[in-house]
């Protein structure tokens, strides 16, 4: 019997492999497999970092004597906005999304993604963003504003060169890739699970990970619309910004920091979900207040987004919101405190065991907690008076960063780095590693709280000698050099790791979560077949689980048409209710972001005319993107093995693509929400209003715009309700783009005549945006139906087939909704602006 | 302020050690610790023990934060007015006259500070006198200041403003009040020779 089972698995590896396998060679640049894309983002971020790395050595070497003449403060503020920024946005954020598009798929039992391209198309966006920054940084002209780019040092008048633009646009390009992360993430955990494993049994990881994408979703928006309002300022002379045309450099503060807060925690909850994760394996116990920590996790997502203030509290904040948003950053260390207790208690619940990644735990434990005090510390207003932007708030930033982030990360790179390898690490490195590591990172950032009770500010290139800061400088410089010391000798053990390293059998920590239940290094199809989960998801038994699966005893164990196949499930209840067919290998996402990074160089150096040809291209590209999705005909219930069937996901309710329209939809709400504010504020706050002129428009050409934006989406409404009944869809598509058209034409009619000039007042220039961004999103809409018209033309759509006109249904709806509360705000202003005029 | 400071420094060392030894006894002496439920771990830990810190923390900051604010005063205070531009600071009095990267005060009194910009950002930081206040375009902002007695204060530009942000630094001089009107004279005299 065993026999003839191993006969069978390895006759199903095969099947599986040569479906789901990437050859070697040209088409590798043609992956879209979670495993090699999540290692080759682990392995560019560790890159940037170097980088980044290797720029704040300069920065000690500059800052270690007073006085020093290495290098003038037009290098030095190059330097240390580009170490921010690469820390920031090309190690951190990219680090993370690494680990979870490595991991995610495996931890919850799915044998891929979501939507498996688009983590390609986010890949090359990252690389070629961050390549234009370093470029940048080589050719001496990279951003050195300061990695939060405060106006109006950041604008034209006081960078005039391409300085402020390579960080605009670079950053916003690999922005594509969180916000394609981001969307990933939250679909492929709601949606595509294991059979049986309900949202209450989740591994705790994936709480963490699907807060995470969730606060990306509405966190990153708001950076977006600051960066591509600041490159509109910087373009075309659109006065966001300027007060003295009623804008207001606040307004980037606040849009910056809208984003930057919760930031922070998107960097520091995955690290956590590590911690909650290793922490259990460790302590030979499932983690403690598992309920209370979703909790926990939840609450530090709600709180993020309130204290951003806590950064702009020297602005000239008034009083009320002082008090308000110190008590709120207060606040955010409750839900913190709950997670530190509930590792505590899950230690000494347990019998805890000490190896490697143990004692990397130990050093996020020692230098989180230090930089949580001192976060709190900072939310003392009157405190943060004295010490905002001195040296304190760098040692803290580092702390909570550095401890919250790097710490835990090792701890994770050194837990799963035997999952990728198949090997183990041998101790005689990784040891000595840590105490490099330990001792410089306190030496260098513990002196820097005294630095800067001592008045040092930061960002200064040098600094008299004889104020008392000279000592401390050094220690710090030294430490420094001490850490980097460390991070070589772990890169060392880590080559070391895949060349020597022992290979082992299966799950070497004693793991209960379904990775471990994986060969490793894992097979291109991660599970020959899919396992019921009847428990906890982290207290599972992955020795027994694997050879089940591999057996091809689970769900699916077989291959069908060359498709493949993954399933998925109910969100809460974890019940399959569809099989997803996920795309194959393909040059599309390489050839996709090749287009938009023309278009970003085309901005970058002012071709504006010109840029509308990769625009074009990439618009095309992204059509071509569904010559490999869909059906054909209806396949109804398929066998998904153990008895059970499910229809493919074009036939389901909520396939993945839908439920990924809606986050992107949510995510593009955001934005236009955070357009909405920028207005508001700049119309309440900002000097130099009223504006000497209103939009002139009577009412009957907004009226007649909103009706054709609700039109379109009504007709597409009808297209949907046509198709289930059986057809007749295709005229109400087309009649549905025909309203669009109208839009689009009566929107550009009121931009033309009746705004003021935009570059007047910050007043036209929201106008003008607000406007613009429904006739862009009517113009998609156009795009959307006569893609749905085309797709029911050429027998892709039935009534059990209508994803393609559901998504586009979705477009419509937003676009109607968007655009009406757009003309509203363009009706309703000149009327509130003219009381405010009437009454000063 | 110093008050403050060193209520958070032992209140942040005391914390730390408590974290500190609750872990190690985690570790060695895990019987010990295992007597107190998860229930009793969370509850202690993560809810009462930092809701009791944050709020004595949060009502103390708050109190202090009261009396460091510009508010109001029966006898308004002497105003002086700050002009930041890339990279000097020029002061300005309610008199004629101006002074560059000298600014000079009354001691033993308050003094509100109107600090402004003529082109990006700036910050305006006495480390010795108060905490700082931005220099933000097209707004208006107020810190008030006291020094004790006579003497020099350094004063530098905390927010990052360009090439020369190093270098921004200023001096608050403050005189004896029966000396200050001459004390300024001299000064106009000295900045317009």
């Amino acid at each position: 019997m065993s026999e003839t089972r191993n006969t069978d698995a390895v006759r199903l590896h095969r099947e599986l492999d040569e479906i789901w396998h990437t050859p070697r060679g040209l088409q590798r640049l043609a992956a879209v497999n979670h495993t090699i894309l999540g290692r080759r983002f682990i392995i560019a971020a560790f890159v940037f970092f170097s980088i980044g790395g290797i720029l704040s050595m300069l920065i000690r070497a500059q800052l270690a004597t007073p006085n020093t003449a290495f290098v003038g403060p037009e290098v030095y503020n190059q330097i240390f906005t580009m170490h921010g920024t690469v820390m920031m946005f090309l190690f951190a954020i990219p680090m993370f999304e690494g680990f979870a598009i490595y991991l995610l798929p495996k931890l919850l039992g799915a044998r891929d993604l979501a939507f498996p391209r688009l983590t390609a198309l986010g890949f090359y966006c990252y690389i070629f963003g961050g390549s234009i920054l370093i470029v940048a940084m080589l050719a001496g002209v990279a951003p050195d504003s300061g990695w939060f780019m405060y106006t109006p040092l950041s604008s034209s008048a006081y960078t005039p060169g391409i300085n402020a633009d390579v960080w605009l646009l670079g950053i916003t390009f690999v922005e594509i890739s969180a916000i394609s992360a981001a969307i990933e993430i939250t679909v492929t955990i709601l949606k595509m699970r294991a059979p049986g494993m309900s949202l209450d049994r989740m591994p705790i990881f994936a709480w963490y990970l699907l807060v995470t994408a969730g606060m990306m979703l509405i966190g990153f928006p708001p950076l977006i619309l600051g960066s591509i309002l600041l490159e509109l300022e910087r373009a075309f002379d659109l006065p966001f910004f300027d007060p003295t045309r009623g804008g207001d450099s606040l307004l980037w503060q606040h849009l910056f920091w809208l984003f930057g807060h919760p930031e922070v925690y998107i960097i520091f909850l995955p690290a956590a979900g590590a911690v909650s994760t290793i922490i259990p394996v460790f302590a030979q116990r499932e983690l403690m207040g598992y309920r209370a920590v979703i909790v926990a996790i939840i609450a530090v997502a709600f709180l993020s987004f309130g204290l951003w203030v806590h950064h702009m509290f020297t602005v000239g904040i008034p009083h009320l919101a002082l008090a308000f948003f110190s008590a709120a950053s207060a606040l955010v260390a409750i839900p913190t405190a709950v997670q530190i207790f509930a590792w505590l208690a899950t230690l000494a619940h347990g019998r805890p065991r000490f190896d490697v990644p143990m004692l990397y735990i130990f050093g996020f434990l020692f230098v989180f907690v230090l930089g949580g005090l001192t976060g709190v510390m900072l939310a003392m207003v009157p405190f943060n008076w004295q010490v905002h932007d001195s040296y304190f708030v760098v040692a803290h930033l580092h702390y909570v960063l550095v401890g919250g982030f790097v710490f835990p990360m090792l701890a994770a790179a050194y837990y799963w780095l035997p999952h990728v390898t198949g090997r183990l690490t041998m101790h005689k490195i990784s040891v000595p590693a840590f105490w490099l590591i330990f001792v410089g990172f306190n030496m260098t950032f513990f002196m820097m709280h005294l630095t800067g009770l001592r008045g040092m500010p930061r960002r200064v290139h040098t600094y008299p000698s004889g104020v008392g800061w000279d000592w401390l400088n050094l220690v710090s410089s030294i430490g420094g050099f001490i850490l980097t010391m460390g991070f070589a000798l772990i890169l060392i053990d880590v080559i070391l790791q895949f060349r020597f390293g022992k290979p082992y059998r299966r799950n070497p920590w004693g793991a209960r979560t379904l990775e471990w239940a994986q060969p490793n290094p894992p097979p291109s199809y991660n599970f020959a077949s899919l396992p019921l989960v009847d428990r906890r998801g982290d207290m599972l038994d992955p020795h027994e689980i694997g050879n089940e699966l591999a057996a091809g005893n689970g769900y699916l164990g077989f291959t069908r048409n060359g498709w493949q196949e993954t399933l998925g499930v109910d969100m809460t209840t974890g019940r399959p209710d569809q099989t997803i067919v996920l795309p194959n290998r393909t040059f599309l996402p390489l050839y996709t972001a090749i287009a938009i990074g023309t278009f970003v160089l085309c901005l970058l150096f002012k071709f504006y005319w010109l840029s509308l040809l990769p625009l074009a291209i990439t618009l095309v590209l992204c059509l071509a993107w569904t010559k490999v999705t869909g059906l054909r005909h209806d396949h109804g219930e398929l066998d998904i093995g153990n008895g059970m069937h499910a229809p493919p996901h074009y036939e389901a309710d909520g396939p993945p693509s839908w439920w990924g329209m809606v986050f992107l939809l949510a995510c593009n709400g955001t934005l236009y929400a955070s357009l909405i504010f920028a207005v508001f504020f700049l119309w309440l706050v900002a000097p130099g209003w009223p504006p000497a002129e209103l939009v002139k428009t009577g009412l009957v050409l907004p009226l007649m715009t909103a009706i054709a934006v609700i039109g379109a989406a009504l007709l597409s409404r009808m297209a949907v309700a046509a198709n289930a009944r059986g057809g007749g869809a295709l005229p109400l598509l087309l009649a549905s783009a025909g309203a669009h058209v109208v839009t689009v034409g009566l929107l550009v009619y009121l931009i033309a005549t009746a705004l003021p000039e935009p570059t007047s007042h910050a007043y036209a220039a929201t106008a003008f945006v607000t406007l613009a961004y429904t006739a862009l999103h009517c113009a998609l809409g156009i795009v959307f139906a006569l893609f749905g018209a085309w797709r029911a033309m050429t027998g892709f759509v039935s009534a059990r087939r209508s994803l393609d006109l559901r998504i586009g249904k979705l477009w419509h709806d937003y676009t109607a909704l968007t655009g009406v509360v757009g003309i509203a705000l363009i009706l309703v202003m000149p009327l509130v602006v003219a009381i405010q005029g009437a009454g000063q | 302020m110093a008050t403050l400071w060193w209520i958070m420094f032992w209140g942040a060392a005391l914390l730390f050690a408590m974290v500190g030894a609750l872990y190690a006894l985690a570790w060695w002496r895990p019987a010990m610790m295992a007597r107190l439920s998860v229930g009793q771990w969370l509850v202690g830990g993560g809810l009462v023990m930092p809701i009791v810190v944050l709020t004595g923390l949060v009502t103390a900051a708050f109190v202090l934060g009261e009396r460091l604010i510009a508010r109001p005063l029966e006898d308004p205070p002497l105003r002086v007015y700050a002009q930041a531009h890339q990279w000097d600071w020029r002061f300005g009095y309610d008199d004629s006259g101006s002074t560059t990267r000298e600014l000079h005060i009354p001691a033993g009194q308050p003094v509100d500070v109107v600090v402004t910009t003529a082109d990006v950002i700036h910050s305006f930081w006495v480390p010795r006198l108060a905490g700082k206040i931005d220099a933000v375009p097209g707004h208006e902002n107020v810190v008030r200041i006291e020094a004790d007695r006579p003497g020099s204060y350094r004063g530098v530009c905390a927010e990052f403003c360009g090439n020369g942000h190093t270098t921004m630094r200023f001096t608050v001089v403050a005189h004896a009040p029966e000396d200050y009107d001459n004390a300024r004279e001299t000064a106009f005299a000295e900045a317009s020779r």
